[in-house]
């Protein structure tokens, strides 16, 4: 607002001389940020660096024990695994499922509204909410196997220890359920900023729905999807409690394993090891983040 | 080319087909968390509300900590709301108006922490409270809360003031408004619904953040956190109550928020 008050153009007032900006002063755009660096300094900065002591600063001096002692951990390697396999399995789909449904909506349906605000409500559900809601469905006296049972087939342990493979489409059906509408949400913001001119030329000029799609719309959409790709792989690293309330302990990983060295077996220095691997990993994709906003400085936010 | 009526129809079953896949688990989870624990022993399950009663629900509410877990989850979760308005709006502002040194290097910095996973935060901080004394409090909690929340409603209140246009701002003080108010009669009425949905974003953020709760807290539980520490040894469905009542607010706050997804979902479709 300051910075109005110092163009004395927009503002007729002819018995003040105009004001001129001070020399020597704390500009204003610092002061309205300051408290916002300095707040997520300390409880951003100020951790991680703590964490880093605790992963790596044993009774004398530094050590790499801890670090050890969490890759020698049986759980360790089975909870990167399936980390791993949960991202690159559970995003392509997942964007695929919101890109269609973006779509649909674009369409106008009759009682879109209705659609859109179903669609969405996942939005604000937790993990762990998601976890127990799928918990009724797939536990072995749970609603599939009661459907299952009214239509005379027998049921099937989805979610006992020794059937990884349907535990595993357990979370990941649950985590497509939870987490969709936060892709939904930025494709369909994309899609408003595109304009329609592109779209409606290529229709005039004879191009199929397909065509425009893949040749109009997609490359429009670049930047969004990116944006929503990272953020994704970001917030599927960290899941973590549909898989708690899903399964237990029987899949592990990452994050759960953070939370069973740290709160099981108190251990907070394994466990700022184990958070400092997903800390890397993140990184790593939110260098790629950054990188991108380089090339599409329009894909910010 | 398909007639418009068939490509209409095709539509709708779509959207049908997914909001059965979107709308059913929550029916059932309802289902589940309202019927009698004897009905809930049967198999299989009925599927139709013939036996709804609410002494699942009522036992879940009556359990230990529930009820204080409830009023630390809103404590916390308006907590985060305030303190984060209150960092993060003029931080917005400042990068929506202004050019500034630093600008660059700031926002860079505020993407990067988005980036920092809730575990990376939440096993130091427990160290860095226990020794001075916030451990096991609601204001450890709101902080973590705050410090997520943070970076996005710097990101969404700066773009919702950008979207204010600067011209109508100045077209006022023209008009002989001063600055003052200018800002609150142009810019706070066009800026207030995007304001508020940052706001309901903190909320929601730190109504259903799990972890950093369940790892900063011992007895001063929120709602997610104390459902989670009991879950291993508490009875199917004690869950399924749990779970309706974490889905519960869930629905009634997207419905809240429904004006203005309508709102900019309107835009799209201009």
């Amino acid at each position: 607002m300051t910075e109005l008050a110092d163009q004395p153009v927009l503002r007729e007032r002819p018995d003040r001389p105009a004001p001129r900006r001070p020399a020597r002063r704390v500009p204003t755009p610092v002061l309205l940020i300051a408290p916002s660096l300095i707040f997520m300094t300390a409880l951003f900065v100020w951790p991680t660096v703590v964490a880093v002591g605790q992963a790596f600063t044993g009774d004398d001096g530094p050590t790499a024990a801890y670090v050890r002692r969490m890759v020698d951990d049986p759980s360790f390697w089975p909870a990167v695994r399936y980390t791993a396999l949960l991202i690159v399995v559970l995003i392509p789909i997942q964007f695929a499922f919101a890109l269609t449904m973006a779509l649909l909506l674009r369409e106008r349906p009759r009682f879109a509204g209705v659609y859109f605000y179903l669609w969405v409500v996942p939005l604000a559900i937790s993990d762990l909410a998601a976890g127990l809601v799928w918990l009724s469905i797939f536990t072995d006296r749970g609603y599939l196997n009661s459907v299952l049972d009214h239509l005379g087939v027998a049921g099937y342990s989805w979610l006992q220890f020794d059937h990884p493979v349907t535990m595993f489409l357990a979370v990941m059906v649950a985590e497509l359920w939870r987490a969709t509408s936060l892709v939904l949400v930025i494709v369909v913001a994309g899609l408003q900023g595109i304009p329609k001119d592109y779209d409606e030329a290529a229709a005039v000029f004879g191009a199929t729905y397909w065509q425009r799609l893949r040749h109009v719309l997609l490359p429009q959409l670049r930047p969004s999807l990116q944006v929503a790709v990272i953020l994704r792989t970001i917030l599927a690293l960290q899941t973590f409690a549909v898989a708690q309330a899903l399964t237990g302990r029987n899949l592990p990983l990452l994050v759960g394993e953070t939370y069973r060295w740290y709160n099981a077996l108190l251990n907070p220095n394994v466990a700022a090891a184990l958070a400092l691997v997903v800390l890397g990993v993140s990184l790593l994709a939110a260098a790629g983040y950054l990188r991108l906003l380089r090339e599409h400085p329009e894909a910010r936010g | 080319m398909r007639r418009p009526w068939a490509r209409a129809a095709a539509v709708q079953a779509a959207c049908v087909a997914i909001t059965l896949f979107m709308a059913v688990p929550m029916y059932l989870i309802a289902l589940a968390a309202l019927s009698s624990r004897e009905s809930l022993n049967r198999f299989p399950l009925p599927l139709l509300p013939t036996d709804l009663s609410t002494e699942t629900m009522s036992a879940f509410l009556r359990s230990t900590g529930v009820v204080p877990a409830f009023l630390n989850s809103l404590q916390v979760g308006l907590g985060t709301l305030v303190l984060s308005l209150l960092v993060g709006v003029p931080a917005g502002w400042a990068l929506a108006r202004y050019a500034f040194r630093g600008k660059e290097p700031y926002q860079l910095f505020l993407l990067l922490t988005r980036a920092l996973p809730i575990v990376v935060l939440s096993v130091p901080l427990a160290k860095v409270f226990l020794t001075s004394g916030l451990y096991d409090t609601t204001y450890a909690v709101t902080l973590l809360h705050t410090a997520l929340a943070l970076p996005t409603t710097v990101l969404i209140t700066a773009a919702v003031f950008v979207g204010v246009p600067r011209d109508q701002e100045e077209a006022a003080m023209i008009f002989g408004a001063t600055p003052v108010q200018a800002f609150l009669r142009v810019v706070v009425p066009q800026a207030l619904p995007g304001v508020a949905a940052a706001a309901m974003f903190a909320f929601v953020l730190s109504w259903n953040e799990v972890l950093g709760a369940t790892i900063l807290t011992l007895n001063q539980r929120t709602l997610p956190a104390q459902v989670l520490s009991t879950l291993s040894d508490s009875p199917l469905a004690y869950r399924f109550a749990g779970g309706l009542a974490l889905v519960l607010p869930a629905l009634l706050f997207i419905a809240l928020m429904r004006r203005y997804l309508l709102n900019m979902w309107g835009a799209t479709l201009r």
